[in-house]
């Protein structure tokens, strides 16, 4: 190790206590909330029909046969089968992830960079 | 805190044992992402259908030999405990490294939650047919974590060679559900010329598929977790890993042939255990308890892995201070990072206490994801900063930087296809990881040493 080395400061029990709880805090409800409030999830669609069966449902014999051994009938499959994703892409929510996963990295890359330079610098000493 | 337990203030440091081979290395890569062909991949059914999902299937197969390659380059140098973690530290930088180590911790723990949730499905879903109904499986849930938990703390050593043993069974279901419905005779069992169908959803479907491709391998690179406890990492990690890739490939081919030969998609690509289901409908009882042993298994087995990995990257962060420092402790008399294997469980409990396995993965998923996007980077950097021939390495992948840019592209293909269909959960967890990252830099970083962050004895990078 070369030059002077950064000190940090001792951390309390108090502060780790503390620590641990905001990253929990942070986990539960960036994460958990909206999972359990139902805001996230498959965008799907599901059109309904009226008096369904395999035929209506679009499935072949050998499809309807596989349903049945499944413990299904047309009523119950109904839901499932009808279920689709919505690939609309709405082009601003895409503008906007994109900007975010980039402002991200770059923010990642850019701070690292900073504090990788102080890391180098103490562990072999200032470049002349 | 006392001073034979806790890392960073102990000068005689209690170091994690050496005592694994590339057979536990392979075991502890395969261990977790097996159960990938159990549960989970069917839902790139249901984004882009059947054939949509072996597309992906490939497509993935392609990001994760990109992903083996660079990793086990960077691994077989940077021989430490926390795999990417320990890299990122390296090559990258102290901010970088506290997310590779988040983006590991969560998708080992949300995919040790899928694992225990599947656990609980299953058992109740079994017993609904014995017919006991509604059978609440959520003390399955916290029995399963809890009792690995408790393996976990006990030893790396007994953990990783249970992981072995019931990897291997779970890996002999596949293989004996994939004889018994006899693949040389098409037609007999297997209905694909019916069950299959176009693309429900044309070539965006394909590409939508790719989110839930990837968890047909997710995990592989925990391969690397243990380098710190691996006897000969240089040889050992790319043997295991590589090895480990080879397993999979054989394995997510065998189960996509089996499962759409046996199931309509539309069922496939929203069942919670598929290839449990597949062996129901051959109307084998045999196979059924077969692939009921083997779900369970290849579930318990990567939990076992998960928590090995994810306690693993937490102990890491908080022996350097990312994290507070008490999590850095090593037990005193079993050797293992106790207190972070107990802080994960609550977290793994309650998202599969949710029941919302779609969406419990694409939490794994993405925190994997952006790991395998700071890969790439990462390897630019490594060579960049330390040419070949500067330091000693322990192995060499080929044709750089092919894999870096094939890897890049897949990632941002795949961020797009989690859009697809998963856009908040996207922006959810992208929320997460930037809120963190403002707490890391603006707080935690004071508390870090900055010179021990760099122990490998390497030269002074070039450049700095």
């Amino acid at each position: 190790m070369s030059g002077k080395a950064y000190r940090p400061p001792e951390q309390g029990k108090a502060g780790q206590i503390f620590d641990s709880i905001f990253l929990l805090v942070l986990v539960y409800a960036v994460l958990f909330a909206p999972l359990v409030l139902g805001l996230t999830g498959g965008g799907t669609i599901t059109k309904t029909v009226e008096e369904p069966t395999w035929e209506a449902l679009g499935q072949n014999p050998t499809m309807a046969a596989q349903w049945e051994k499944l413990g299904f009938t047309p009523e119950t499959a109904a839901e499932m089968i009808t279920t689709r994703f919505d690939y609309t892409i709405n082009p601003w929510a895409l503008l906007l992830t994109a900007a975010v996963i980039l402002g991200y990295f770059i923010f990642l890359i850019k701070f690292s960079e900073k504090e990788y330079r102080e890391v180098i610098n103490e562990r072999f000493g200032e470049k002349k | 805190m006392s001073s034979t337990d806790t890392a960073g203030q102990d000068r005689q440091r209690i170091s994690l044992l050496r005592v694994l081979g590339p057979a536990h290395v392979w075991a502890l890569g395969v261990g977790i992402v097996l159960v990938g062909e159990f549960m989970g991949w069917n839902f790139s059914v249901g984004k882009g259908g059947a054939m949509g999902s072996l597309i992906a299937c490939w497509v993935i197969g392609l990001l994760y030999t990109c992903v083996a390659m660079i990793d086990s380059e960077v691994t077989s140098t940077v021989a430490a405990a926390g795999g990417q973690y320990a890299q990122a530290k390296h090559i990258m930088g102290p901010l970088m490294a506290f997310n590779v180590g988040l983006y590991l911790v969560m998708a080992y723990t949300m995919l040790e939650a899928a694992d225990a949730l599947v656990v609980g499905d299953l058992l109740s879903s079994v017993a609904g047919e014995m017919g006991h109904d509604a059978l609440d499986p959520r003390p399955f849930v916290v029995l399963t974590i809890a009792a690995l938990a408790w393996l976990n703390y006990r030893g790396v050593l007994m953990t990783l060679t249970v992981n072995f043993v019931i990897t291997a069974a779970a890996f002999i279901s596949i293989v004996v559900l994939f004889l018994g419905v006899q693949p040389w005779n098409p037609g007999h069992m297997l209905q694909h010329r019916e069950l299959l169908t176009d693309l429900p959803y044309g070539w965006i479907g394909v590409i939508a598929a790719f989110q839930f491709g990837i968890w047909y391998y997710l995990g592989i690179e925990g391969t690397c977790q243990a380098a710190e406890e691996v006897r000969s990492p240089a040889r050992s990690l790319p043997y295991g890993t590589m090895s480990g890739i080879i397993t999979l490939l054989i394995a997510a081919t065998m189960t996509w042939y089996v499962a759409t030969g046996l199931l309509p998609w539309e069922f496939l690509g929203q069942a919670a255990t598929p290839l449990y289901d597949a062996a129901r409908v051959t109307g084998s009882t045999a196979l059924q308890v077969f692939l009921f042993i083997g779900t369970t298994f290849a579930a318990i087995a990567s939990a076992n892995g998960c928590i090995n990995d994810a306690s693993r990257a937490w102990f890491s962060m908080g022996r350097d201070r990312y994290m507070p420092l008490w999590f850095g402790a090593v037990h005193p008399r079993y050797r293992t990072p106790y207190r972070a294997i107990l802080f994960l469980i609550p977290i793994a409990v309650s998202f599969s206490f949710t029941g919302l396995l779609d969406q419990v993965i694409t939490f794994s998923i993405l925190s994997g994801l952006l790991g395998y996007t700071f890969m790439p980077v990462n390897m630019w950097m490594f060579r960049r900063k330390w040419p070949l021939g500067s330091i000693r390495r322990g192995y060499v992948h080929p044709f750089h930087p092919l894999p870096a840019i094939v890897l890049l592209l897949l990632c941002i293909t795949t961020y797009f296809a989690t859009f697809l269909g998963y856009g908040t959960q996207l922006l959810a967890m992208m929320c997460f990881y930037i809120v963190a990252s403002l707490w890391f830099t603006f707080h935690r970083y004071k508390y870090v040493r900055r010179g021990d962050q760099f122990t490998m004895p390497w030269s002074r990078p070039r450049g700095y």
